[in-house]
């Protein structure tokens, strides 16, 4: 070994986390790559061409459902994560108390029961609330995610709190005094990738759910998702490549600029 | 030494209101309609008469032949749920086996870095699912990106039937549920006191004690967090096993499906949802237990 | 990173997205996806100037199931015939008597007086098509107008077989293959349908949709089938043909009606009116690829359309064809059961 020795070296780790990026990525390439089609074919190549672009763009349905697709995973990642914070903060490192089951139970449910029962509860119940209120908004659909987002974004920010050194809150807690000082200071900056993760998680998981949106939306409410199941049994054209590639642009390119602002005001 | 923060009985009540509230409006209290509809009648068109009845929770177990009367029991709910279970277990299993080296890797990285590397994880996750999915079934169908490969490097010279296999299911599954072990797994790992396993060296523990005395104990919340995470939602899964299945390995969620769509028989659904939820439970309980037990035996 | 912006642009969105815009005239249509043509939709927009929303379901049982919860917000359904009759049973559709409109004197003979709408008083026709099946005629060169290619499969064609996964298309085929009749209750039938369909099964590939991608890249080579698709997939291959089973094949129609419960009686109304006008149902097929059932709309229909032969059933086959219809609960009842144990 050239190297001195690495502490943090395990054998086959690196050549495993490689693997992995690769099958990570290989699906996205492709998708990429067949929105540049010029055929009708999401696996047929006949050539390089924007149509497909030019298509989605044209294409109303798409963009609304698009659109709305981002604005439910934004607003159900911001509340479940909010709201697991808050739980984690409640249920870790404390003495075994009265209704911890329950309050377990409850955080991971959506984990257990399968979307399509909650999803036919979620029918009947919210359709119940829209008869007798008359709002039919996206709210519901936003109330949905951020439910089974929950257990998502809790999960990683409680491993996280469990991981955390109480000594230094301790050591706040003694210095300045009140609990929101000592979160803001010192439980906060230290939980901050836990919640990262989990608001990450949460995003993606909302994003990716077909089954109770389908059930749950009103009028004029299709996410991509269900838009795409409803095209599940007839065709899927490279459209739908183009939209997800576009997005996928858009999203690295904002977060890619995101990253290097924070670094640079550090 | 009570916690700064939650330590009365009140303020963690106030913290947890919030996700409570959530979470009984829009998932848990809604199910009662689900107990409820495993009671009565299916109605001839889908939904539910409300005539009390036992026969939704006898047919998930036993069903009566239409052409020899014959009860026995109900073998193609047997045969769905075991394939749900034991390909959920396995995926588990291949999420860690790729996920573990994966979110050692990140966390070993120079600080800077990582928080890149975890973008890398999560970046094929901004794709909707289904789109991802059908990517998949582009790589692995038999005239796809992976066969053609194969057979221009004279590997083979017939395609192999990766498609529609439970092969195709585990992968997919794995693919989808990949981020789910990865993040909560670095989370765990991420302030990893590399020092610890230095003196692990220093003892001369060989690398394989250090991973298993050292690094596994430390980061098993995370684990454990992982695997239920994906193995959970496994049971349950839909989309994946509808595509990349071909329909022809059903899961239990295409199985309720089934019953709340074509099949029109709503209190059968309920009544599988509900037993999906016992064998959930069963597992988490026994799962906590003999990690508990071990966390125990270790102390 | 990401989630330092979220709480003001997503909450900003919300509020934005809840107070959404309220044109004078509205419609929402509720179908199935990839199913309205967007050029008909833009005209009919125009026309009367009304804004148009259309969303999407993938099953009969989920609009049925939505619009039985209510609260849904849709004014026009497109439910296929063999639902009709439960739609109206479930009292989700509206009595609009379409039969009194202006433009129903276009709706094809064949058409008017059909068995799931009696006299048009819920409905007016989308479109139709017919389930049969699609073969690479590269792999298999004999006779394709019959189902024993997927219930009793040829050397060639083993392994490399889909079937959709609808149960009543499925059943309904093989019933009548069998020698029986759809909606069939005798046990003896249907008990030889199972073991046919058991002793078949391992012979397909899979029970999937979306094979019009997976029969021109020749991924399977015969398919239970709906004409239409068969179609686009012979427009990619030409070896694609499609065949219709002499011992029987369903024909379907899908028809939009009026939800009991529509907010804009008057638009869907014209709405109703507006697509039984010939040129108008013919961008509904220019757009979807099937037939229509509206007189006098196959002029404006592209060139490919009107010489298919997969929308224009050959004459001699033409007897075969039954509408499809809906079965009773006690038939539904055996068939899940078959169903169940075939999809297992």
């Amino acid at each position: 070994m050239a190297r001195s020795f690495d502490v943090t070296r395990q054998p086959g780790f690196t050549m495993i986390a490689i693997a992995c990026f690769v099958l990570l990525y290989l699906p996205i390439i492709l998708l990429v790559a067949y929105s540049f089609n010029a055929g009708q074919s999401i696996s047929q190549w006949e050539g390089f061409s924007l149509r497909w672009y030019v298509s989605a763009w044209d294409n109303e349905q798409i963009q609304d459902a698009t659109i709305r697709s981002v604005i439910i995973a934004l607003g159900a990642s911001l509340i479940a994560t909010s709201a697991a914070v808050l739980a984690a903060l409640a249920t870790t490192r404390t003495t075994p108390w009265r209704g911890q089951t329950v309050a377990f139970a409850l955080i991971n449910q959506p984990l257990m029961v399968p979307e399509i029962v909650t999803a036919v509860s979620l029918l009947i119940f919210f359709s119940m609330i829209k008869v007798w209120t008359g709002y039919t908004g996206l709210w519901y659909l936003v109330i949905a995610h951020a439910a089974f987002c929950i257990p998502f974004a809790y999960m990683p920010i409680r491993a996280r709190l469990q991981g955390m050194d109480l000594n230094l809150e301790q050591a706040g807690a003694d210095l300045y005094g009140t609990p929101i000082k000592v979160f803001r200071h010192i439980t906060l900056p230290q939980l901050w990738p836990g919640i990262l993760a989990g608001g990450m998680l949460a995003f993606v998981i909302s994003l990716d759910d077909v089954v109770i949106t389908e059930f749950v939306k009103s009028a004029g409410q299709d996410t991509l998702p269900t838009y795409m199941l409803g095209q599940l049994r007839r065709n899927i054209t490279p459209e739908i490549n183009a939209i997800s590639t576009a997005l996928l642009a858009i999203s690295v390119l904002l977060v890619t600029a995101f990253f290097f602002m924070s670094r640079t005001r550090k | 030494m009570p916690d700064p923060i939650s330590s009365t009985a009140r303020t963690r009540a106030a913290l947890l209101a919030p996700a409570m509230a959530i979470l009984i409006f829009a998932a848990a209290g809604p199910l009662i309609i689900v107990v409820l509809y495993s009671f009565l009648t299916p109605g001839d068109y889908g939904g539910v008469v409300w005539d009390f009845s036992t026969d939704a929770w006898f047919g998930v177990l036993a069903e009566r032949d239409f052409f020899t009367e014959q009860l026995s029991w109900a073998d193609a709910h047997l045969t769905v749920f075991w394939r749900s279970i034991k390909l959920s277990l396995l995926t588990a299993l291949l999420s860690f086996i790729f996920g573990f080296p994966t979110a050692y890797f990140i966390a070993t990285r120079p600080r800077r870095s990582r928080d890149i590397w975890m973008l890398l994880v999560m970046i094929p996750f901004w794709t909707n699912l289904l789109i991802r999915t059908f990517a998949i079934m582009e790589l692995i169908r038999n005239e796809g990106t992976i066969n053609t490969v194969l057979i221009a490097m004279g590997l083979f010279t017939q395609p192999v039937q990766m498609l529609y296999t439970e092969f195709s299911l585990l992968l997919g599954m794995t693919y989808v549920y990949l981020p789910l072990m990865i993040l909560p797994i670095y989370a765990s790992m991420e302030r990893f006191d590399f020092r610890l396993v230095e003196a692990g060296y220093d003892l001369y523990a060989t690398r394989w004690q250090v991973l298993r005395r050292v690094i596994l104990p430390i980061v098993k919340p995370g684990i454990v967090a992982g695997s239920i995470l994906v193995f959970v939602p496994c049971l349950g899964a839909y989309v994946t096993p509808r595509v990349l299945g071909g329909g022809k390995q059903l899961m239990l969620g295409n199985l309720i499906e089934l019953q709340f769509g074509q099949l029109r028989n709503w209190p059968l659904g309920a009544a599988l949802s509900l037993t999906l939820l016992v064998i959930v439970m069963v597992a988490l309980i026994f799962y906590v237990r003999t990690v508990g037990a071990e966390e125990r035996g270790h102390g | 990173m990401t989630y330092r912006i979220t709480p003001i642009a997503g909450i900003a969105a919300l509020t934005l997205a809840a107070g959404a815009a309220h044109a004078e005239g509205e419609l929402n249509i509720y179908n199935w996806g990839n199913y309205t043509s967007p050029e008909m939709i833009e005209k009919f927009e125009q026309e009367f100037d009304v804004d148009v929303t259309v969303t999407d379901y993938d099953s009969n049982d989920t609009a049925l199931a939505k619009l039985k919860a209510g609260g849904h917000g849709f004014d026009i359904v497109v439910p296929s015939g063999n639902y009709v009759p439960i739609f109206i049973e479930e009292g989700v559709l509206m009595k609009s008597n379409p039969n009194e409109m202006e433009n129903f004197g276009n709706v094809a003979q064949r058409w008017v007086d059909v068995e799931f709408d009696p006299g048009r008083e819920y409905t007016v026709p989308w479109q139709w098509g017919t389930v049969g099946v699609s073969v690479n005629t590269s792999v298999y060169d004999g006779d394709i107008n019959t189902a024993g290619l997927i219930f009793d499969p040829p050397e060639e064609l083993q392994g490399k077989i889909n079937v959709i996964p609808e149960m009543n298309d499925v059943m309904g085929s093989a019933i009548h293959y069998m020698g029986g009749e759809q909606c069939t209750t005798d046990r003896e039938v249907l008990r030889q349908v199972r073991d046919k369909l058991v002793e078949a099964k391992p012979h397909w590939l899979s029970m999937a949709y979306g094979n019009i991608e997976r029969l021109a890249n020749e991924d399977i080579a015969a398919t239970l089938n709906w004409n239409g698709a068969s179609m686009r997939a012979r427009l990619q291959n030409e070896d694609i043909a499609f065949g219709y089973p002499q011992t029987g094949y369903s024909i379907w129609m899908d028809n939009a009606a009026i939800t009991a419960d529509a907010q804009n009686v008057e638009n869907a109304k014209l709405f109703l009116n507006f697509i039984m006008e010939p040129e108008n149902a013919a961008m509904l097929s220019n757009f979807a690829r099937y037939a229509n059932g509206i007189e006098g709309s196959e002029e404006f229909m592209d060139d490919v359309m009107a010489e298919a032969p997969e929308i224009n059933t050959p004459e001699e086959l033409a007897d075969a064809g039954y509408i499809s219809k809906n079965c009773p609960p006690e038939a539904q009842k055996i068939y899940s059961q078959i169903w169940t144990e075939l999809t297992k």
